[in-house]
């Protein structure tokens, strides 16, 4: 069972979490936990399994075995629309935007769980469908003031596919806060960028976590990153976790640099 | 450079010349040329009320503008069409499901409209009821054979679907000796081969609408009206922005919280509805149901439509469906066909050959080649030219300013049936293919020259074959418009242009 800080519920929790695609084994009874307000970064090598974490998460592939709690209910045999309605979004880490919609309508896109309005009410424009279309409108424009005025302006009436690479990991996780969730599973926000835009985005995670109250898990490859916001480090490696704690804990595991660079770095050393 | 480099009058309010925000509006500044974009930006300022009704008031205006009989059908016709297109631009367009079990709708509806109100069964339901139970059920189909959809996307779910609309074509004709499992009697559900006849006229308030195709022009025209204003509103409200997004990205949908499953089903239903309703009039306009109409050139029509027009363009897929049943329709005349071919040729040559020495110099040269084919033929073979052009199925001329021009520029034997002209234009058909091929082969100077023979081929296989087969030209002509289409404008003409992968 995982110990959790300050003797609080986990808000997100995964147990003894296993799924094998044929023969192989991608991830091997996993424990791990997030806390409200923490942010918890997993790293671990290529293949490790790190996105299919996140894939068991969001329900796009069902665990052989272990269970997936979200605030103590479990989240298996769910569809991804419903888990992300009950709190957890993503982001992917190869981008997936609307790209041939406009900015705004791409967060807007992403309220469709949390409105009402039916078919016909929308057809025919009544009340609650007008006050929803408003509600929706305010609170987008409300998520992309949170980047600043990076994806603010003229931005928000172009089409996503205009947007710089940098600009589009912002509005992909803009996308998923629209969502209105408790955990945000952010897949390597900082691929592909450069120092500066890498700075940015760790202090935005931070800013997230601080002021949005988000809940983050993180995979991240980049270590000025994860060092620089992680509450918890988990190190997998084929499916295991291999070390747990803070990063400088994680980071000087003979596990984890075995992991990274071999038995035979760890022997010549 | 804070000391002022001069800003352009006019750009002044603009963002400053080369900075992030003026490149990516560049796409404001420059849009589509020609005239095609100008009239695309008046039909972006213009509000988009005012537009319907425009259409909708001369399509309502024709009946009163003309007695021919033949165009008023025309016209009944085309807001079928109009709205078929419209109802499979929900489930095409917006929300990307490729579903070609859609003529089956409206084939559906039309027979349980003619169930409910012929002698069949012998019931005579009244309008009111037969309708909207129609559009129901149609619906409710739309939501049984969109099913597949929760399990496939893209092109197997285009299989599937169109392996309905066989079963539907197969169960229209057989369904005359219909029994369930071998057991019992045989029933006579569809009527067979030659469908359901003698089907009720809609009773409006008392008026029965009398085959006339006036009323059915006016039941359409208000159909199309409270359809495209309904489907405005829900293309900028929640779901309409649902169904762009999974046709975007269906995983990335869901994964927003956009239950992408139901969405579809109730694209694909939202789309039948419309259907169903134009099946009803179909029914009722033709006072009969027949299994042939509801075939697989049908779907490829409304396709033509929506594509042409631009999926995903509430005004841009109506437009569509004018063009392509006019165009059509216009094509069934050898007189008025023959028109559209050489002024598209013409068209073509205009906007690909720049400049105008070099498009002067190919006409001439097209005018002279022709000459001399035909003198050298004449010399040879003196009954092989200056023969008749055909003016109607059966109906030939020998006068007239172009009638003149084509007898002396083409090979047209004199004696049309002694001769067999179908034979050789079969021959030339294919050499002409040939040659089309051998010009997409060839580059530069040497594709402009054996464009010649080609073009000259083919006005030769237009005037001794292919100009009195309208069902074989039809659908030919549309082909080709739309592959020409497809090469300048891939989004159609009024849609968005759309990005795969960046």
């Amino acid at each position: 069972m995982s110990e959790t800080t300050n003797g609080a519920k986990p808000l997100l929790e995964l147990r003894e979490l296993s799924i094998s695609f044929g023969g192989l084994k991608v991830i091997d009874g996993l424990d791990l936990h997030v806390n409200e307000h923490e942010i918890v970064s997993v790293i671990g090598p290529n293949g490790a399994g790190k996105t299919t974490v996140f894939n068991l998460v969001t329900g796009v592939f069902r665990p052989d075995a272990g269970d997936i709690l979200l605030d103590g209910e479990s989240l298996i045999g769910l569809q991804s629309h419903k888990i992300t309605h009950r709190g957890v979004a993503r982001t992917f880490q190869t981008l997936r935007l609307f790209l041939n919609m406009t900015v705004k309508e791409n967060v807007m896109a992403a309220q469709f769980g949390h409105t009402k309005a039916t078919l016909l009410e929308q057809m025919l424009q009544l009340p609650r469908a007008r006050r929803e279309e408003r509600e929706i409108q305010a609170f987008a424009a409300e998520k992309l003031a949170f980047f600043g005025e990076r994806l603010m302006g003229y931005r928000w009436n172009q089409p996503a596919y205009s947007l710089s690479y940098a600009n589009r990991r912002r509005l992909e996780i803009a996308r998923a806060t629209a969502t209105r969730p408790r955990i945000l599973l952010l897949d390597e926000p900082a691929a592909g960028m450069n120092p500066v835009e890498t700075h940015e985005i760790t202090e935005l995670i931070g800013k997230l976590r601080d002021e949005g109250g988000y809940s983050i898990l993180l995979i991240e490859h980049d270590m000025h990153v994860v060092e620089g916001i992680s509450d918890r480090v988990v190190a997998l490696d084929h499916g295991v976790k291999i070390a747990e704690g803070t990063f400088e804990q994680v980071a000087t595991d003979p596990r984890v640099v075995e992991a990274y660079l071999g038995t035979s770095a760890v022997a010549t050393k | 450079m804070s000391t002022g480099a001069p800003t352009p009058t006019g750009q002044a309010a603009g963002p400053q010349i080369g900075v992030d925000e003026w490149v990516s509006r560049s796409g404001e500044r420059t849009g589509p040329g020609g005239p095609l974009g100008a009239a695309a930006r008046v039909a972006d300022r213009t509000p988009q009320i005012l537009l319907l009704a425009v259409f909708i008031g001369l399509a309502c205006a024709i009946p009163e503008l003309t007695s021919n009989g033949y165009i008023i059908g025309v016209d009944a016709d085309t807001l079928l069409y109009v709205l078929l297109a419209v109802g499979l631009n929900v489930s095409v367009g917006w929300a990307g499901v490729l579903d070609l079990g859609y003529v089956a709708f409206y084939g559906f509806a039309a027979y349980f409209y003619a169930e409910l109100s012929s002698g069949h069964y012998n019931l005579h339901w009244p309008t009111w009821q037969s309708v909207p139970l129609a559009v129901a059920a149609t619906v409710l189909l739309g939501f049984v054979l969109a099913l597949p959809s929760r399990r496939l996307r893209g092109d197997y779910l285009a299989i599937v679907t169109l392996f309905f609309l066989e079963i539907f074509n197969n169960f229209t004709t057989n369904g005359y000796a219909w029994n369930w499992l071998g057991l019992g009697a045989q029933h006579d559900i569809t009527g067979g081969p030659t469908g359901l006849n003698n089907v009720d006229p809609f009773r409006v308030f008392g008026h029965v609408l009398n085959n006339r195709p006036t009323d059915y022009v006016f039941v359409s025209a208000a159909g199309i009206t409270v359809v495209v204003i309904l489907f405005h509103y829900v293309n900028r409200s929640r779901t309409g922005r649902a169904w762009r997004a999974l046709r975007e990205d269906p995983l990335a949908a869901e994964m927003m919280g956009i239950p992408v499953k139901w969405l579809t089903l109730l694209a694909v239903a939202v789309g039948a509805g419309v259907a169903g309703f134009a099946g009803a009039v179909n029914g009722a306009y033709y006072q009969g149901v027949f299994p042939d109409t509801f075939t697989f050139p049908l779907l490829i029509t409304v396709y033509a439509m929506v594509i042409l027009g631009g999926a995903g363009s509430l005004g841009g897929v109506v437009f569509g469906a004018v063009v392509v049943n006019v165009l059509l329709e216009v094509l069934r005349t050898p007189d008025h066909a023959r028109w559209i071919f050489y002024a598209v040729a013409l068209l073509g040559l205009l906007a690909k050959l720049r400049p105008w020495r070099l498009l002067a110099a190919f006409l001439a040269g097209l005018v002279a080649f022709g000459v001399v084919v035909n003198q050298v033929v004449g010399a040879v073979w003196p009954r092989g030219v200056h023969g008749p052009i055909a003016t109607g199925p059966t109906s030939f001329t020998t006068h007239g300013f172009l009638a003149t021009a084509i007898r002396h520029w083409l090979v047209l034997p004199k004696n049309t049936y002694e001769l067999s002209n179908y034979q050789i234009a079969n021959y030339a058909f294919v050499l002409v293919i040939g040659l089309v091929l051998a010009c997409t082969v060839v580059k530069g100077w040497r594709r402009w020259v054996l464009l010649v023979p080609t073009l000259w081929g083919a006005a030769f296989v237009w005037e001794t074959g292919l100009i009195e087969r309208a069902p074989t030209t039809r659908p030919l002509l549309l082909g080709v418009i739309l592959i020409v289409l497809m090469a300048t404008r891939p989004a159609g003409l009024f849609g968005q242009t759309r990005v795969e992968i960046v």
